[in-house]
């Protein structure tokens, strides 16, 4: 199968921005953030999945339906970690007022 | 006339057919297999509960007994009972399709439930398991008994349930017959698709937090044990994630079923296809946010009890819009009461007892109440057994002339019914009054006053098993020896029933091209 000029440069570009990124991961790190250390690194984290997703996995190109499903199971991700985290942070704020 | 049962012979053309109907028997066999140990297990839990004191086993063993009850039915019966036994046979034949989209992994699914169920049974041999099927942290990483080979057996037994959601779902979306657009397909195949998206999206949890509990176990990893800096409520999170989703993986195609089976014996078209079809999907959708209700007395924050006992009531709308419409079809239908539609009637009858007393758990005072009491096992049989059963054993007697060609005994059929459904309330509404009275669950022995209720309920057991003996015994008789089937012996109106009965090996002899509604 033939590679196009064009998709190459365009996945040249994905990979240098993910190389950029992994050494902002790195150096983020070396930052105390206090309790937005996590957030930090997942905010840098999803930029980078998204685009291997995007360019990579082709989501940006394949049919709507594909990206569709990605977001269901994201959201369904999202929805584990709200009330998980909702339980704990509550469970915190009881027990501190306590 | 060859058909897909007499096409092939031999054991190795069982063994590796991609057939789905083949493949189908195979997981009925499976699955009656385990649904006889599994009820072996709780006919010891009641004969041990006759009377009070330990009598027949001790404490320990009581626990395992317990332990592997709920394992075997929810893991190897329930989950895999409608969708992967039924909804294998079926939901080809109800969309006009040849076969499932994935033959090969098909089968692939049905050898990863048994390999995961003999991965889980050999650790009876290893000393047994006694944490009760939720494995709840932290008392299963620390117990001596072998927890292990069952988690690992439930972990690849959750990739049979996943690769079949994930095949029914393309199927559905690639396979449809010319002219079956997604509003005419039959209510079993939406039920089949809400319970798919389940499946594919909860089973992977429950995976991974069987392999964490697994790492914590071996190689001492604090992620929920408090001794090592974990959370065990976390689990409890996680774990409910998948498994009360998997409350809807078990009865939401027992309630496609039902949709099909009322129809057929009211002589009606369905009353409210849209509204049952949009409450298959609400009911899948709201499943997901729902879990914390099981955990309001475990040390989860009473903020987030709050909103999870709210959000559970939210189950209750969908629940309550297929109910009314089921009985809305029934209203002036030609009513016939052959045994599948008795089990239908079972299933109204028993899922509304079910389902309110599950409303009345969602109410968090009420639930702290009767947290851990024999109520909260009455609930959950009416539920499951009274729902999913019914559904199974429903489905099971409408389509088992397509099947095997050949009619049951009709009076059997309805006494088998009889036994099992008077044997399921004398069984378990004691347990409701014991439940009521304070009468915790999960115990070898209890107090004096309970032994009454306990002796009737126990009796009631007894009922049961005669119940399924009759009806299994004449299933199989009829399998081999019962009255020939027309194609279509209830006058039906879907796909399958214009195949011959049993169907050939790809279904229909000519592509069926769908002109009509579902049910017209």
């Amino acid at each position: 199968m033939s590679i196009d000029n064009s998709s190459f440069k365009t996945n040249l570009s994905v990979l240098i921005a993910l190389l950029i990124l992994t050494v902002i991961t790195v150096l983020v790190a070396q930052v105390d953030f206090g309790i937005f250390n996590a957030f930090f690194a997942m905010l840098i984290a999803g930029i980078k999945g998204a685009l291997v997703l995007m360019y990579f996995m082709h989501l940006k190109y394949d049919e709507k339906i594909y990206s569709l499903i990605f977001g269901i199971s994201v959201f369904f991700v999202f929805v584990l970690y709200f009330f998980s985290k909702l339980d704990i942070i509550t469970r915190i704020i009881q027990t501190s007022v306590l | 006339m060859s058909n897909y049962l007499n096409c092939k012979k031999g054991l190795f053309s069982w063994l590796f057919t991609r057939d789905h109907k083949r493949i189908a028997l195979l997981y009925m066999i499976t699955v009656f297999s385990f649904f006889i140990v599994g009820g072996f297990f709780a006919l010891l839990i009641r004969l041990e509960l006759f009377k009070v004191g330990e009598t027949i086993v001790n404490s320990a063993f009581y626990n395992q007994l317990m332990t592997y009850h709920g394992a075997v039915m929810i893991f190897m019966v329930i989950i895999p009972g409608i969708p992967a036994f039924l909804g294998n046979f079926v939901l080809p034949l109800q969309i006009g399709a040849k076969d499932v989209a994935f033959p090969t992994v098909n089968l692939l699914s049905w050898y990863c439930l048994v390999i995961g169920a003999f991965v889980t049974l050999t650790s009876l041999f290893l000393g047994g398991v006694d944490t009760g099927w939720t494995f709840y942290t932290p008392y299963s990483i620390e117990t001596g008994t072998a927890v292990i080979p069952v988690v690992l057996g439930a972990f690849i037994m959750g990739f049979s349930s996943i690769l079949t959601g994930l095949n029914f779902i393309v199927t559905i979306h690639q396979l449809r017959a010319p002219g079956m657009s997604f509003f005419k397909m039959p209510l079993f195949v939406w039920s089949l698709y809400s319970t798919a998206i389940i499946q594919v999206l909860a089973t992977p949890v429950l995976a991974i937090t069987l392999l964490l509990l697994v790492a914590e176990r071996v190689l001492k990893v604090g992620v929920f044990d408090p001794a090592m800096g974990g959370d065990p409520i976390l689990f409890q999170h996680f774990f409910w994630f998948y498994s009360h989703p998997a409350v809807y993986i078990m009865i939401l195609p027992a309630m496609g079923v039902i949709s099909e089976l009322i129809c057929a014996f009211s002589r009606k078209r369905i009353f409210g296809y849209k509204a049952l079809v949009f409450a298959s999907l609400g009911i899948a959708v709201v499943s997901f946010f729902v879990w914390g209700h099981h955990m309001y007395v475990s040390g989860q924050s009473e903020w987030a009890g709050i909103v999870f006992s709210v959000l559970t009531m939210l189950v209750g709308v969908p629940t309550a819009v297929k109910i009314f419409n089921w009985i809305a079809t029934m209203f002036r239908g030609s009513l016939k009461f052959d045994t599948p539609f008795l089990y239908a009637l079972g299933f109204l009858f028993l899922f509304l007892i079910g389902g309110v007393t599950g409303y009345m758990l969602a109410v968090l005072p009420f639930d702290v109440h009767v947290h851990d009491t024999y109520f909260v096992v009455a609930h959950f049989h009416y539920v499951m057994v009274g729902g999913s059963i019914m559904g199974i054993m429903g489905g099971f007697y409408y389509w088992f002339p397509k099947m095997f060609g050949r009619l049951y005994n009709e009076g059997m059929g309805q006494l088998g019914f009889a036994l099992i459904f008077i044997g399921f309330n004398v069984t378990f509404f004691p347990q409701f009054i014991l439940g009521i009275n304070g009468m915790p669950r999960r115990y070898a022995d209890y107090k004096a006053p309970y032994e009454a209720l306990n002796q009737i309920s126990t009796v009631g057991s007894w009922l049961i098993a005669l119940g399924f003996i009759v009806a299994f015994t004449f299933l199989l008789w009829a399998m081999f020896k019962g009255r020939k089937a027309s194609a279509n012996p209830w006058g039906a109106k879907t796909l399958e029933w214009q195949s011959s009965s049993p169907p050939p090996h790809e279904n229909f002899l000519e592509t069926p091209v769908v002109t009509k509604e579902a049910y017209e």
